[in-house]
C-alpha cells in the first residue's frame, strides 16, 4: 500500500536503570507521521524517563530510537533537537531573568532556526512575539514583554511549547502541559494542540488528565513499572485489565 | 536619625525619573534634557576616564592607574563571565600570565615590536586559555572556579621546575611603550571598549543565549544549541580582554616572570566586582580603579592594609551588596522624597 504513514519515531527494547530501580524495560512503540501518542501511567512508571531517553538528556542502557531512519541513540540532547524532536519540560525550565520573548530568542538563534529563517533572520524579536502570540500570550496586555519569572504557571507551560515551536520540529514531546494547571488553562491549551495536528506535526504527549488526553490522542500506550502493559486505541485500552489492576490496584477477595 | 524613621504621618515615596514612554527598545525622547539625562552617566565614564590621565600629579600615580587599568579589564573579564554567562572563572591570574608570557617572549626572543607581539599575546594567548580550559567547561559553578583557579599555580610550577623562559630570573627587558602617555591612554581606550562593547554584545542575541545558558542550561540544549559552544565563545572573549591586559602588564613593566600568575590577579577582580555592582560590567571596572590605588594608598600601613581592605569588602557584602554602580543607577532613575500620609 502506497498509502502508508512515514515513521517519525521508532523506539525499540529501550531499557534504563537507576541503581536497581528498572525505570524502562524493553519499551518498543512506532510513531508515525501526524499521529498524536498519549502516554500514560501511574507515577513513577517511568514517562519523564521515556523522554528523557528519546530526547538523550538521558543514557539508556540498552534498546535503539530512530527518527526516520536516523538513530537518535547516543546523540547528544542538541542534536537531537537539531533534527527536529523537540520537547518539553514536565517542570517547566523557563530563562527566568529574561522577558518571555526573548525566551523564545534562544531557540531561535539555534542553528535549527536559522536554517529555516532565511531573510527574515534578522528579525527575531518580531517572529518571537508572533510566535508567544500564536500560543496564547495577549500582545495587548504586553503579556510577551514580561519577565518569565513573573508568569503564571499556565502561560510558563505555553511558553514552554512555544520555545518547541521556534525550532519548527518534526515530532513534539510533551511532558505534562497540562499538569498543575487549572481546568480553564487547560480549556485553552487544547486548541492549541489541535491545531498543531491540523498542521500535521507529529506529537507524543505525556499525560495525566485522561479526558483531555483522550479528546485528541490517536494512540495511547500505558506504562507501568518502566513497562510497556497495554496499546491502542484510548477507549479499548481504558478496558484492558491489566491496565485497570495497575491504576486501581487487584481487586480484593474476601 | 529621625529623618530615615518611618512614622505614620511621614512615609518615603520614590518616583521614576526615567522617560516615561518607552519600551524594549524604543525610547521615545521629546527634549534635550531627557537626552542629556540619557547620555550623561555614559559622558561622564568616557570624558572623565579620558582626562584622567592628565590631572593625575606625577609618573607614579600615572602608572598607578595603568596597573588600575589591568585589574579593571579583569574585573570586567569576570563579570561578564560569572554574570552574564554563569561562568565562575577565577583565573584571572592565568590569562595574565599567558597573555604575559607569549607576548614578552616574542619580543625577547625574537625580537618583534611591541606593535604585533601585543595582538598575537591578545588573541592568540585567549586561544590558549580558551582550548586548555574547554574540558572543563561542562563543569558549573564552584567546580568550574576551582580547576581555573588551580591553573596558574600549576603554570608557574611548571615553569619553575622546567627552568622554561628563564625560570625564576624571568624575562627582561622587554620592549616598553615608546612613553608613558601611550602606555596609559592605550589602556583607557581598550577599558572603554570593552566596557561599551561586552555591554552591547550582551543585548544582542547571542548575549540573549548567554543569559539563558546562565539561568538554565538544560534549556538550551532543549533549544537544539550546542551549549559548550556557547560556552567556548564567551569564555574567548573574556580570555582576549584578560590577555590582552597580561600582555600590555609585561611590556608596561619590561618584565616577564612567575609574577604574572600571582593570585592577586584572580582575586582582586572578585572583590573589585562586589564593589562596583555585579552584573553591571561598568561597575566592576569602577570598582578595580579605585580599590587598586587604594590598596597603592595604604602601602604605609604594611600588614595592616590588608585588613583594611577587607574591611571596605566585608563592609560592601553587609550593607551595600547589590554594589555601588547599582546603587548609584537606582538613584539617579528615582526621585525620593517625603510625603504626609
Amino acid at each position: 500500500m502506497k498509502e502508508q504513514k512515514e515513521t517519525m519515531l521508532r523506539v525499540s527494547n529501550l531499557s534504563k536503570s537507576f541503581g536497581g530501580v528498572k525505570a524502562l524495560h524493553d519499551v518498543s512503540f512506532d510513531l508515525l507521521k501526524g499521529e498524536v501518542l498519549g502516554v500514560i501511567g501511574p507515577n513513577g512508571s517511568g514517562k519523564t524517563t521515556l523522554v528523557n531517553a528519546i530526547t538523550g538528556f538521558v543514557k539508556p542502557e540498552s534498546g535503539e530510537v530512530f527518527f526516520k531512519e536516523m538513530r537518535l541513540t547516543r546523540l547528544p540532547p542538541y542534536k537531537i533537537a537539531d533534527l527536529g524532536v523537540a520537547r518539553t519540560f514536565q517542570v517547566v525550565r523557563p530563562f527566568l531573568s529574561l522577558r518571555s520573548f526573548k525566551n523564545l530568542i534562544v531557540p531561535l538563534w539555534s542553528p535549527r532556526a536559522r536554517r529555516f529563517a532565511g531573510s527574515r533572520g534578522g528579525d527575531r524579536d518580531a517572529v518571537a512575539i508572533d510566535l508567544l502570540e500564536e500560543v496564547g500570550f495577549e500582545r495587548d496586555a504586553y503579556v510577551p514583554y514580561k519577565f518569565a519569572s513573573a508568569l503564571p504557571l499556565g502561560y510558563l507551560k505555553r511558553l514552554e511549547l512555544a520555545r518547541c515551536l521556534a525550532l519548527r520540529p518534526e515530532v513534539i514531546i510533551c511532558d505534562e502541559v497540562f499538569s498543575g494547571l487549572s481546568m480553564s488553562e487547560i480549556a485553552s491549551i487544547v486548541p492549541l494542540i489541535e491545531r498543531l495536528r491540523m498542521r500535521g506535526v507529529t506529537l507524543m504527549m505525556i499525560e495525566h488528565r485522561l479526558r483531555e488526553l483522550f479528546s485528541v490522542a490517536d494512540k495511547v500506550i500505558v506504562l507501568s513499572f518502566g513497562e510497556k502493559l497495554a496499546e491502542g486505541e484510548p477507549e479499548q485500552v481504558m478496558q484492558d485489565e491489566k491496565v485497570k489492576r495497575a491504576y486501581l490496584g487487584e481487586e480484593i477477595k474476601w | 536619625m529621625d529623618k530615615n524613621l518611618v512614622t505614620a504621618e511621614r512615609r518615603k515615596e520614590r518616583l521614576d525619573r526615567g522617560i516615561k514612554a518607552r519600551t524594549e527598545r524604543l525610547y521615545a525622547i521629546q527634549s534635550w534634557r531627557e537626552v542629556s539625562y540619557l547620555i550623561a552617566p555614559r559622558a561622564s565614564l568616557i570624558i572623565g576616564l579620558l582626562i584622567l590621565p592628565l590631572i593625575l600629579p606625577g609618573l607614579y600615580w600615572q602608572r598607578v592607574l595603568a596597573l588600575a587599568g589591568v585589574y579593571a579589564l579583569l574585573a570586567i573579564s569576570f563579570d561578564f563571565l560569572a554574570e552574564r554567562v554563569g561562568l565562575v572563572c577565577i583565573g584571572g591570574a592565568f590569562m595574565i600570565g599567558v597573555g604575559g608570557y607569549i607576548s614578552g617572549s616574542l619580543n625577547y626572543y625574537l625580537k618583534l615590536p611591541v606593535l604585533l607581539t601585543m595582538p598575537i599575546g591578545t588573541l592568540g594567548g585567549a586561544l590558549i586559555c580558551t582550548l586548555l580550559w574547554l574540558p572543563c567547561l561542562p563543569l558549573r559553578g564552584i567546580y568550574f572556579a576551582v580547576v581555573t583557579f588551580m591553573f596558574p599555580f600549576l603554570t608557574s610550577s611548571i615553569i619553575l621546575a622546567g627552568n622554561l623562559f628563564e625560570g625564576t630570573e624571568g624575562l627582561s627587558p622587554i620592549a616598553g611603550f615608546p612613553n608613558i602617555w601611550i602606555g596609559v591612554y592605550l589602556m583607557i581606550v581598550v577599558l572603554l571598549l570593552s566596557i561599551f562593547g561586552l555591554r552591547r554584545l550582551c543585548g544582542e542575541d547571542i548575549g540573549v543565549v548567554f543569559a539563558g545558558v546562565k539561568d538554565n542550561d538544560q534549556s538550551v540544549f532543549a533549544c537544539g544549541i550546542n551549549v559548550t559552544r556557547v560556552k567556548v565563545y564567551a569564555l574567548y572573549i573574556a580570555s582576549v580582554i584578560g590577555c590582552f591586559a597580561g600582555a600590555f602588564v609585561a611590556h608596561f613593566s619590561g618584565f616577564v616572570g612567575v609574577s604574572l600568575f600571582a593570585v592577586d590577579f584572580s582575586i582582586m577582580p572578585i572583590s573589585a566586582c562586589i564593589m562596583g555592582g555585579p552584573g553591571t560590567l561598568a561597575g566592576p571596572a569602577l570598582g578595580a580603579l579605585i580599590l587598586a590605588p587604594l590598596s597603592e594608598l595604604l602601602r604605609g600601613f604594611g600588614q595592616l592594609r590588608v585588613v583594611l581592605y577587607c574591611l571596605v569588602l566585608v563592609g560592601f557584602i553587609l550593607f551595600k551588596p547589590e554594589g555601588l554602580l547599582n546603587w548609584a543607577s537606582r538613584k539617579y532613575h528615582q526621585i525620593e522624597h517625603w510625603v504626609r500620609v
